[in-house]
């Protein structure tokens, strides 16, 4: 008779902690003066970003009749009233395309870059649970939620593409460059919407300032008028320190083929908007130790 | 041996008083930018160093403790004592003011459960986002989504939106999410005082399940019985200061006996400031027992007297002194009055004392809240003076047996625990 064996039941042991990946986990102490912008930080928590923004997306147009609808007409009723206005009845120039055409060019990345900014700017206050109870990158928050008015910008994209095939405008070989022009405008909401949301932890101000703020903001952009009426090509480069110029012209170069291309226009945009985004973020990280205090 | 935890010296102050720092506007901020160099001038014309009376509150005070790898440690103490300011600061959420502390390991924290839940979401897309909240991987969440929602015990809801749920549903998932957290170093603050109590039950083996895996937790807890249960050592925290570090038992008899948990007497000597109304005035009220000594915590086999001195100042009053009891979870117990009949008794002038008997094995183990008021003959009978929360006292079982516990050390429920009188026949 064979000698039976016992085999003992293989018992699943937890894995120790020590086995697991050694992490860097940095001293949990007062920090000073101005911090390192920890942008690898960012990347480690980019599902986190992914997850905010896709919340952000799916939460946007619930109980709302017309849901993403919105996206489109926020752009398209303001070219409505400015083809009126400016187009018909002020008889403002637009480089050579349609009136409407040429102002929905250009409220296409504006609203993305508005929405991007208001929503950035009241995100960290409006997130108060989460930074108070759970670590992250704070930057997170802003991040996530100007990436998350990108999808309305895709919407309100394809149908400036169907008000081309209307007018019976093919997309230039310039569009290739189109992108340049998005990250631009990211860039530029993402830098004022890292001012404004740090600001607002302590400065509820800043709720009340930014409706005017984008409202200035939207006459100081060449969007209802052309750049080209500013004469000398030194003023349009000068006008260009805002960084939407930039965006705008790129736009319309791009998509639309009007002019000639933008280069010193985007190049003091990009600089500009650089800048804004940089100093907005040191100013961020500095101000992100007493969010959760004060918050 | 390296610790898992660190904490050296860490200090947490808070600015007070003076201008609100909350929702400063703007305005306020370039006001004081441009006053401050003259004032600060000023200052150190006339002398002074600053002008800014720096009224700042220590929240944590030189705090100083290690905790080894695979070492559970509850951190205990009263309402502000602290703790949750330690578990904020060890999970990043804020920083220290000095001091720092060192955690080596992947940290998890749960301050509270369904942090960053949406309501407008399905549970299934809830369980997601808060899992990437709580920093689980989105392969990690996947792989346990199925062991999550069996956890939960909410299944056929899954795809229903969150804010469709009770509140049971949502703790349940909320914290089904948060048992799945597998950091190395767990930070818990008070979430398993959420459900019902069968799930509560569960939510506490999951919490031993984590210990017994060797994983290093800081458990925060106003639950004696839990932190007994549960932990090894626990730091005890006054007024943002370490009190008392040790095996648990000791710490938690420290914290019951030595008065850091509660207030069982009160008295108002200055007589113009105490409750006062219709010519009578409430002079003191405290909680002992049978010698008279003043005692915070109660041996839960021990009676409990509460005494009510007061003072009558106008002759022909009918009244009765009377009292609630009130647990943690703010639930009134019961009332007691003096005398079924107290409405026709006419009280003399002058000082008086009541005294109320507790029996031992009555009140339930956890912390106590009494309520003291005056009736008066008024229709509708009404309170003529409250005070609510006048003391508080706290039972414990010393597991000596000779309580309804016993010996035993397993989560007792019911807002009550008396003894019981028994009769068995067999046949």
């Amino acid at each position: 008779m064979p000698e039976q064996t016992i085999v003992p039941a293989p018992i699943a042991l937890p894995a120790p902690a020590a086995a697991a990946p050694p992490v860097h986990v940095p001293r949990v102490q007062r920090s000073r003066g101005w911090v390192s912008l920890k942008l690898a930080d960012l990347w480690e928590y980019r599902e986190l970003v992914y997850f905010l923004t896709w919340r952000d997306v799916k939460v946007r147009y619930k109980q709302t009749v017309l849901g993403a609808c919105w996206a489109i007409l926020q752009p398209l009723l303001t070219m409505l009233v400015f083809s009126l206005f400016f187009g018909k009845l002020a008889k403002m120039p637009s480089d050579g395309v349609p009136y409407p055409l040429f102002a929905f060019a250009a409220l296409v990345p504006w609203t993305f870059f508005a929405n991007g900014l208001t929503q950035s700017s009241n995100s960290l206050v409006g997130s108060a649970n989460l930074i108070t109870k759970v670590y992250f990158p704070r930057l997170v928050v802003p991040v996530a939620t100007v990436l998350s008015s990108a999808l309305d910008f895709l919407l309100a994209f394809a149908v400036l593409l169907g008000m081309m095939a209307y007018y019976r405008m093919a997309p230039a070989a310039t569009i290739v460059w189109l992108p340049l022009f998005v990250i631009l405008a990211f860039l530029a909401a993402l830098g004022a919407g890292l001012w404004l949301s740090a600001m607002n932890v302590q400065f509820r101000d800043v709720r009340y300032t930014v409706p005017f703020l984008t409202q200035f903001w939207l006459f100081a952009t060449p969007i209802a008028y052309p750049i080209s009426l500013l004469d000398a090509p030194w003023k349009q480069t000068v006008f260009a320190i805002n960084p939407m110029v930039g965006v705008v012209e790129g736009f319309r170069w791009a998509a639309l083929g009007t002019t000639g291309a933008p280069v010193a226009v985007g190049v003091v945009s990009f600089a500009s908007a650089s800048i804004v985004a940089v100093s907005g973020a040191l100013y961020f990280r500095r101000m992100e130790r007493t969010f959760a205090d004060i918050v | 041996m390296t610790p898992a935890v660190r904490v050296e010296r860490l200090g947490k102050a808070y600015r007070i008083g003076g201008p609100p720092e909350r929702y400063r506007s703007l305005r306020d901020a370039v006001a004081q930018a441009a006053r401050a160099p003259f004032e600060r001038i000023g200052s150190v014309l006339r002398g002074r160093s600053s002008v800014v009376s720096d009224r700042t509150f220590l929240a944590l005070d030189d705090v100083s403790f290690e905790v080894q790898p695979g070492e559970v440690v509850g951190i205990i103490g009263r309402n502000g004592a602290g703790k949750s300011t330690l578990l904020k600061i060890l999970s990043r959420i804020t920083e220290p003011t000095s001091g720092y502390a060192d955690l080596f390991g992947r940290v998890g924290s749960l301050l509270e459960v369904g942090t960053g839940f949406h309501p407008e979401l399905t549970g299934r897309e809830n369980i997601f986002l808060n899992g990437a909240i709580l920093g689980m991987p989105r392969r990690e969440i996947a792989r346990k989504f199925d062991e999550i929602v069996a956890f939960s015990e909410i299944e056929p809801f899954i795809d229903t939106m969150v804010k469709h749920y009770s509140s049971g549903m949502y703790m349940r998932l909320a914290f089904a999410v948060a048992a799945h957290l597998e950091p190395e170093i767990l930070l818990i603050d008070e979430v398993l005082a959420v459900g019902d109590l069968a799930f509560q039950k569960k939510c506490l083996g999951k919490m031993e399940d984590v210990s017994r895996l060797g994983r290093t937790v800081l458990f925060v807890s106003h639950n004696m019985s839990a932190v007994t249960r549960l932990c090894s050592r626990a730091v005890l925290l006054d007024q943002g200061k370490v009190a008392a570090a040790g095996p648990t038992p000791a710490v938690v008899a420290e914290y019951v006996f030595k008065g850091h948990g509660t207030r069982a007497e009160r008295q108002w000597p200055d007589t113009s400031r105490a409750p006062a109304a219709d010519g009578i005035r409430l002079l003191a009220v405290r909680a002992h027992d049978a010698a008279g000594v003043v005692q915070e915590s109660f041996d839960i086999r021990q009676p409990i007297a509460i005494t009510v001195e007061y003072d009558v100042a106008r002759p022909g009053l009918r009244f009765t002194p009377c009292f609630d009891v009130i647990n943690d979870a703010g639930v009134v117990l019961f009332l007691s009055q003096e005398r079924p009949d107290w409405q026709e008794i006419v009280r003399a002038e002058g000082r008086h004392a009541a005294t109320c008997w507790l029996p031992g094995n009555f009140l339930a183990e956890g912390t106590f809240s009494v309520d003291v008021a005056f009736w008066g003959v008024t229709t509708p009978p009404r309170g003529v003076i409250e005070e609510n929360g006048a003391i508080s006292i706290a039972v414990h079982d010393p597991l000596e047996g000779g309580s309804v516990r016993g010996r035993s050390t397993n989560a007792y429920p019911g807002v009550l625990r008396p003894m019981l009188k028994w009769e068995e026949a067999s046949a």
